[in-house]
Order: C-alpha cells, then sequence, then structure tokens
C-alpha cells in the first residue's frame, strides 16, 4: 500500500474538517437564533475532533503530534479546499456551504467505511454517524428557507451561484487518484462528485431554488496542493495564537 | 496480580463514570469494548469513543488508569481506538434507567439507520408523554439534543441515538 498516497487522502480530509471546523467555531456567540448558536458549535467541535483523529492516523504513518500539524503549517502547506476557508460571509452563505459541504462529506465517509485501509475505515464507519446530524441540519433549514420568503429564497439563491464553483472544488483529485482506486482506498472524487450531484439535487428540488447549470461550471481548484486565497493565513495566525504563545497550554 | 480475572477488573470500572453524566458508569455506556489480562498478569483495557470530538475521553481514560493503580495493578494499558464503534444501543438497560433517572432521555433502539423520525421520537424523561418536539438536535454537550414535552410543558434532553 502507498503510504504516500494514503497520507495525500488524509491530509485533505482533515484539513477541511479543521478549517471548517474553525469557521463553524466562529459562529458561537453570532448565530441568528440560540439553536443555530449551538448548532454550528456542536459541528465545529465534532469537525475538529474528527481533524484530530485523522491526523492521528498520519501521526501513526510518521508524521508529526497532531497539534503540531495543525498549528505550525503555513497557508501553502495546507491540503483544504478553497471552499472550506472562505470567510461565512452572512448566514444564508454559511448555511449554503453547510449543506454543500456536509451532503458530500456524508457521502465521502460512508464510502470510506468500505476502505481496504482499516483504520480509516474504523474511523469512517464513526464519523458517518455523526455527520448524519449535519447533513440532516442542513437539509432541514434549506427546505425550510428555500422556499419560506422572497427574501430567504433570494438570498440563498445568491449563495448557492457563488458557492458552486467552490463547492465544486472539493472533488479536485488526488495526484495518486487512480491508485487509491485501484488498491480499494477510497473509490474516487468523480464517483463521490456523481452521488453528490444526485444527494444535492434531490434537496434542491423540494425549494424554490434552482441549480446552476451543473456542466457550465468551473470549479476553483487548488486548493488540495497549496494555492489558497487571501483568507487562510489570517484565519490560521488566529487559530494558533494561543499554541503560539505557549507550546505547552494545556486547559 | 493473582487470581485476576475480567470479570473483577470489569467490576471495578464500575466505580468509572461519564464525567458528563456522573450516574453513567463506563460499563453502562458501552464504551469499554475490551478487557484483557495476560500471563504475566499485565492487564489491557480497550475503549472507543462516543463522539470522535468527546472533550470527555482523556478523562475518562486517566480514571480508568487510577482504578488500576489504586487496585494494586502494576503493569497495564489502556487503549482508545475505533476497531469497535461505538453506537447508542451498546447502552445498557441498567445505564438507560440511570439517564432516565438522570432527567435525559435514554436514546431509541434503532437498526443502525438513524434518521431525523427516530431523533424525533423521545419520550420525556419526567412524565413519560410521547406528546413531544424536538426543539434542535445539538445540545449542550456532542451527545444531547433538545426536547420540549407538550404534556408536563417542560424542556428535556436526551441522549442522541448514532
Amino acid at each position: 500500500m502507498n503510504q504516500e498516497a494514503i497520507k495525500d487522502l488524509l491530509y485533505k480530509m482533515a484539513d477541511d474538517q479543521l478549517i471548517l471546523g474553525h469557521r463553524n467555531s466562529e459562529w458561537t456567540g453570532f448565530g441568528p437564533l440560540l439553536e443555530e448558536d449551538i448548532a454550528f458549535s456542536s459541528m465545529a467541535q465534532d469537525k475538529v475532533g474528527q481533524s484530530w483523529q485523522l491526523y492521528k492516523i498520519l501521526n501513526e504513518l510518521g508524521e508529526s503530534d497532531p497539534d503540531i500539524v495543525a498549528f505550525m503549517r503555513n497557508a501553502d502547506q495546507f491540503h483544504n479546499s478553497q471552499f472550506v476557508e472562505l470567510p461565512n460571509g452572512e448566514y444564508d452563505f454559511s448555511l449554503i456551504r453547510h449543506f454543500l459541504f456536509d451532503t458530500a462529506e456524508l457521502i465521502r465517509f460512508q464510502m470510506l467505511s468500505e476502505s481496504s485501509f482499516e483504520p480509516l475505515a474504523n474511523l469512517a464507519k464513526k464519523i458517518k454517524g455523526e455527520t448524519k446530524y449535519h447533513s440532516m441540519h442542513a437539509k432541514i433549514w434549506i427546505k425550510q428557507l428555500g422556499s419560506a420568503t422572497e427574501e430567504s429564497i433570494s438570498r440563498l439563491q445568491g449563495s448557492l451561484d457563488e458557492a458552486m464553483p467552490y463547492a465544486f472544488g472539493l472533488f479536485e483529485v488526488s495526484k495518486f487518484e487512480q491508485e487509491l482506486i485501484d488498491t480499494g482506498i477510497f473509490a474516487g472524487e468523480e464517483a463521490l462528485k456523481a452521488l453528490w450531484k444526485n444527494a444535492t439535487t434531490e434537496v434542491i428540488s423540494e425549494t424554490r431554488l434552482t441549480l446552476p447549470d451543473m456542466e457550465s461550471i468551473t470549479p476553483v481548484f487548488g486548493g488540495r496542493y497549496g494555492s489558497h486565497t487571501e483568507h487562510l493565513q489570517p484565519l490560521l495566525d488566529e487559530m494558533s495564537e494561543v499554541f503560539k504563545v505557549d507550546p505547552t497550554a494545556d486547559w | 496480580m493473582k487470581g485476576l480475572t475480567n470479570d473483577i477488573v470489569k467490576e471495578w470500572l464500575d466505580e468509572v463514570k461519564d464525567p458528563e453524566i456522573p450516574v453513567l458508569s463506563l460499563n453502562d455506556l458501552g464504551v469499554i469494548t475490551g478487557i484483557d489480562i495476560d500471563h504475566q498478569g499485565k492487564v489491557t483495557v480497550d475503549m472507543t469513543p462516543t463522539f470522535t470530538g468527546c472533550p470527555a475521553m482523556d478523562v475518562m481514560k486517566q480514571d480508568v488508569l487510577d482504578v488500576l493503580e489504586k487496585r494494586g495493578v502494576s503493569d497495564y494499558d489502556v487503549n482508545i481506538s475505533f476497531k469497535t464503534q461505538w453506537n447508542s444501543n451498546m447502552i445498557s438497560e441498567k445505564g438507560r434507567k440511570a439517564l432516565k433517572d438522570f432527567g435525559l432521555a435514554p436514546p431509541p433502539q434503532h437498526d443502525m439507520i438513524v434518521d431525523i423520525d427516530i431523533i424525533e421520537r423521545a419520550n420525556c424523561p419526567h412524565c413519560g408523554s410521547e406528546n413531544t418536539e424536538m426543539k434542535t438536535p445539538f445540545g449542550p454537550t456532542l451527545c444531547r439534543s433538545m426536547h420540549y414535552c407538550h404534556s408536563c410543558l417542560q424542556a428535556f434532553e436526551q441522549f442522541k441515538p448514532i
């Protein structure tokens, strides 16, 4: 089994979870209503915890300690998609991103629960149960607000149009893609994308929102190999502030 | 340690409680997935997290280590792994009752497919009513959702089915 291929896969997933987890946590204290404040905070805790376990597997494959990996890299060393690093914006954008990302994530971990790489399969079986709650939460709100008032519909539609090219960037293929598929580690981004298109289309079709023409979207790639927007480094600076002041800090 | 058996170690672990739900032992929570004593007397305890991001896991592990130490075991190991994945069906009957007495609705049993209708189906732990409504699938800790009882007009929490 090619360790480099597995590491490539683990890094991009762990970084996605960590960065979106951090963005979710920025809603703590600012949610539009208390329940949403708690929901985004809980999802943040789940995602950061999941990223830690993915970094732990990387650690067992010879990479540095999870805290070092999380806090000591610069933006160009991160493998997350650009989608997750974009600022939260208004609640409508956060909600659309939550829906598009978590729909993909649930399917990704369902696929990975069959992985031939056992440590990942075991963890994926756990994560898919937790992510079910995230995906369900997103669906409820998209269905509700996507059919509510003119304002909620037009806001969500605007965010959906803006988010879609970035969401497609989630499926940027690995340079080890064929190997990951051939060895049964992961069935691949294209397979995931096809399932994701069906799942998102199904939910959107129950609302008054319109999906942009999927065929004409130009995906925003680059994040998987260190190309990021100007928004990532400030996020990393804030996230690692305590660690950099005192790496032994504990609570 | 002479005459030590898995059952004895298991009994010791009854005194270790979930730090966030102090009426529930780790045995009843279902997070102890294996106890092994090798021929040299080394005790190995395997545990699995309820939630991947559960911050109580380190505390639980330390509590298990403390119990083994206190009972005079000198050679021991406690592993946390995902080899067995925890789900809420693993909470024992005794554990479910302890949750209810604590004021938390026990998680509904499920066939491993958790969907919205299962999460919404919470019986009020105070009055037993089925006339309840889920307010949010997220709560004060990762493992709880929030509900409202239309019979006794009280808010309550449920240990989430997962």
